[in-house]
């Protein structure tokens, strides 16, 4: 199926300018609150912003109101995860792509790293396991 | 019975119930009134019976100072929530819907805040005007079970529409099936009560306004 | 027709278990991180937060892919055509690797007999174990059961049969969950939904006409997941997703609030996107997902293109009252009954008083003078 995106449209006359419904803030002061529960107590929150009754161009301007940060990463497995720091440390945008390159959701994190960007202990012993492998098979370098 | 079930119930057969029995009883009583007639006045007129029916018909809405003298608490508090009343019957926006479809003609309305903050004054008012009701010894004794019939049925009206508002019950249909249900009992209990004088009270301002008009007295 | 071949069963060595999905994504190569990403998703879709995730992946770790039966009765395609329009997880994703879906006729190679067997054979090997999802109503068993068949099998005996060793049975839009177009007034084909037919197994509507695409896979994905059904209203609908209204949840109701409504389709207070009650809006009384998890993947939903909510994964909203008029109108014509009972008021109050006046004219005629003395002889 082509984006929906592809799809040829012409507006004519002028476009409507960019409404505000005010939907931004509400979302900006419970960022706020998280981050003020991380400094005290170290808990980290996530925020769906999915669940949120965004109208058009809330969540432009909540993205505008965070600002970027210095870290920008990126995530490939099944499917790309794009996570980008925002001006405020220790707040996160993550948005999760699928295979198709198509949005499954988009998170806010509040956290001192995000926990997919962590090494997952699950795969610890996997890559401990794979490692002695390649040394055990390695031809000698004498 | 669903709420969906209910809210279409309320809102279909019981609606047009309740709107055939108010129309058949405001118009059984306010014709026969009308085709009883007034007995015929011999007496050369010495002004305009019409023109002092009109005029006393408006000038009634002015409280008496006597009566206000009186009992400045009845003025006042039965002033407010009759007003409060009204704006919240006929400028709520989906009240506006609701007669357009019905009789076909509309009006502005007002902004739900503002209709919800005079509904809440009404409310008050209404209650205000039964404790004082209560506490009045002769208020009290002059009371009969009919004034507290109609006190709960426009009270019911009024907190219903302003739960359902509010949307403190929960699922919405069911809020919205009680108003509507609490305005169906209103209007059917209202021409064969008391209710029956936000009609008849208009026809008699006319003829006492008429006698005296007649008579070219002011009234 | 279509018929069960009884040694089927008895012949076959036991099968093998089905792998977990934790052990088939790692079998496919895919990493904890992976892992993770996808139960982030996956919570999004279930309108979990997200704080919900590791939990999802230890209930994951465990899944096992479940057979699902897919029943088309009374219905036009539409929830199917919504359930391929899933983006998250993909529908590809959704239906070869997490739900086996062992029979649905309109995405199913197989057709006539083959597609029947595919259905008994899903239904034997996975007895008890397997989920119904039903699209569409179906005639009652009072009604004439030729208004809709598969096979030469009634739909009422087929949705009998293939329940009575279901889980348990997902209805998917408004038509299998209440009735639907089919049973709107007058009914012609004795539409039922599966609630009134069911009561034995659980059943779970997912209704909307169609319903959201992402709330069909996220029941079916918290199924899934947890094995056991989620929590439900009074309709039998997850509170995950028919637990708010339109209204509260709707980017338009600040307007609502503040009393700014468009009154036509194309005036300033359209233009300006306020609130669409005067326009027919069932917001109000509608319960669904749409306000937050959008259509077309998150594109935009009715309200945010300038429609009214029509109300349609309430039931019953095809017979409640104009899709345009205000919430608060009364469907039917009360104008005409104002009028008709007005005309009667008006009849019966000039009997009334012309009654009452010649009777006061005959009290009249029949007034005799009495003198004084007469009266006091009386007395």
């Amino acid at each position: 199926m082509a984006p929906i995106g592809d799809i040829p449209i012409k507006i004519e006359g002028e476009p409507a300018p960019p409404a505000e419904y005010g939907n931004a803030l509400p979302v900006l002061s419970q960022v706020r609150h998280a981050l003020a529960q991380l400094v005290q107590g170290g808990e980290p929150t996530q925020i769906d912003l999915g669940a949120m009754p965004f109208g058009p161009g809330d969540e432009e301007r909540l993205m505008a109101l965070l600002g970027t940060g210095e870290v920008t990463a990126t995530v490939d497995a099944l499917g790309l995860t794009h996570i980008q720091e925002t001006a405020f440390s220790g707040v996160w945008i993550v948005e999760y792509l699928n295979t198709d390159g198509q949005r499954v959701a988009l998170h806010l994190e509040v956290d001192h790293v995000p926990q997919l960007l962590r090494s997952q202990p699950e795969d610890l012993g996997a890559a401990l396991a794979a490692l002695n492998t390649q040394l055990a098979g390695a031809p000698d370098a004498t | 019975m669903t709420a969906m079930e209910f809210l279409m119930l309320t809102k279909g057969p019981l609606f047009q119930a309740a709107l055939a029995v108010f129309a058949l009883g405001v118009l059984v009583r306010l014709v026969e009134i009308f085709a009883l007639g007034r007995a015929h006045n011999y007496a050369a007129p010495r002004g305009s019976a019409v023109a002092g029916g009109l005029r006393t018909m408006y000038k009634r809405f002015e409280p008496n100072p006597g009566t206000f003298k009186a009992a400045p608490f009845d003025v006042v508090v039965g002033m407010v929530w009759h007003i409060g009343f009204i704006i919240a019957l006929l400028l709520f926006i989906p009240h506006v819907e609701l007669i357009k479809s019905t009789f076909g003609i509309a009006w502005p309305a007002l902004p739900n805040p503002v209709v919800d903050a005079v509904t809440a004054i009404t409310l008050l008012g209404l209650i205000a005007a039964l404790v004082h009701r209560l506490a009045q010894p002769v208020k009290r004794f002059l009371s009969t079970p009919e004034d507290y019939l109609i006190w709960g049925v426009t009270f019911l009206v009024m907190l219903t529409g302003w739960l359902a508002y509010h949307r403190m019950i929960n699922p919405y249909p069911l809020a919205l099936g009680i108003h509507i249900l609490a305005a169906e009992i209103f209007l059917v209990v209202l021409p064969f009560t008391k209710l029956s004088h936000i009609f008849t009270a208009f026809v008699a301002r006319y003829y006492n306004g008429a006698i005296f008009g007649r008579k070219g007295v002011q009234s | 027709m279509a018929t069960a071949s009884p040694q089927r069963t008895d012949g076959r060595p036991a099968p093998t278990p089905q792998p977990t999905l934790g052990e088939s994504l790692r079998r496919n190569g895919v990493s904890r991180r992976g892992f993770m990403q996808f139960c982030a998703a996956t919570a999004s879709l279930m309108a979990l937060p997200p704080s919900m995730a590791p939990a999802i992946a230890a209930a994951l770790e465990s899944a096992r892919r479940p057979s699902v039966i897919w029943l088309s009765f009374q219905e036009c395609t539409g929830c199917t055509e919504s359930l391929t329009r899933s983006f998250s997880p993909t529908v590809e994703n959704l239906i070869l690797d997490t739900i086996s879906l062992d029979y649905h006729h309109t995405l199913q190679a197989a057709a006539g007999d083959a597609a029947e067997h595919a259905r008994e054979e899903a239904m034997h090997a996975n007895a008890g174990e397997y989920l119904v999802v039903v699209d569409g109503s179906l005639p009652g068993p009072k009604a004439n059961p030729g208004y809709s068949t598969i096979a030469g099998i009634s739909n009422y005996d087929m949705l009998m049969e293939t329940v009575a060793d279901a889980a348990a049975v997902i209805a998917v839009g408004s038509c299998a969950a209440f009735g639907g177009l089919p049973k709107a007034d007058p009914n012609p084909s004795g539409a039922v939904s599966v609630q009134d037919l069911i009561k034995d197994k659980p059943v779970i509507n997912v209704s909307g006409c169609p319903p959201v695409p992402m709330v069909i896979t996220g029941v079916l994905a918290q199924y899934l997941t947890f094995g056991k059904l989620p929590e439900l209203d009074q309709y039998n609908r997850p509170l995950a997703f028919f637990g708010q209204s339109i209204h509260d949840r709707c980017y338009r109701r600040p307007f609502y609030d503040k009393g700014l409504f468009a009154e036509t389709f194309d005036d300033e207070g359209a233009k300006k996107g306020w609130c669409l009650y005067r326009l027919g809006c069932k917001g109000p009384m509608t319960y669904n997902a749409c306000a937050t998890m959008k259509w077309n993947g998150g594109v935009s939903w009715p309200v945010e293109s300038g429609a009214p909510c029509l109300g349609c994964s309430e039931p019953d909203f095809w017979d409640a009252g104009g899709f345009y008029d205000a919430l608060s109108v009364p469907p039917g014509r009360s104008g005409d009954m104002l009028l008709a009972a007005g005309a009667a008021g008006v009849a019966v109050g000039t009997g009334a008083g012309l009654l009452a006046r010649s009777k006061a004219r005959t009290a009249e005629k029949q007034h005799e003078t009495v003198t004084a003395e007469q009266l006091e002889e009386k007395l």
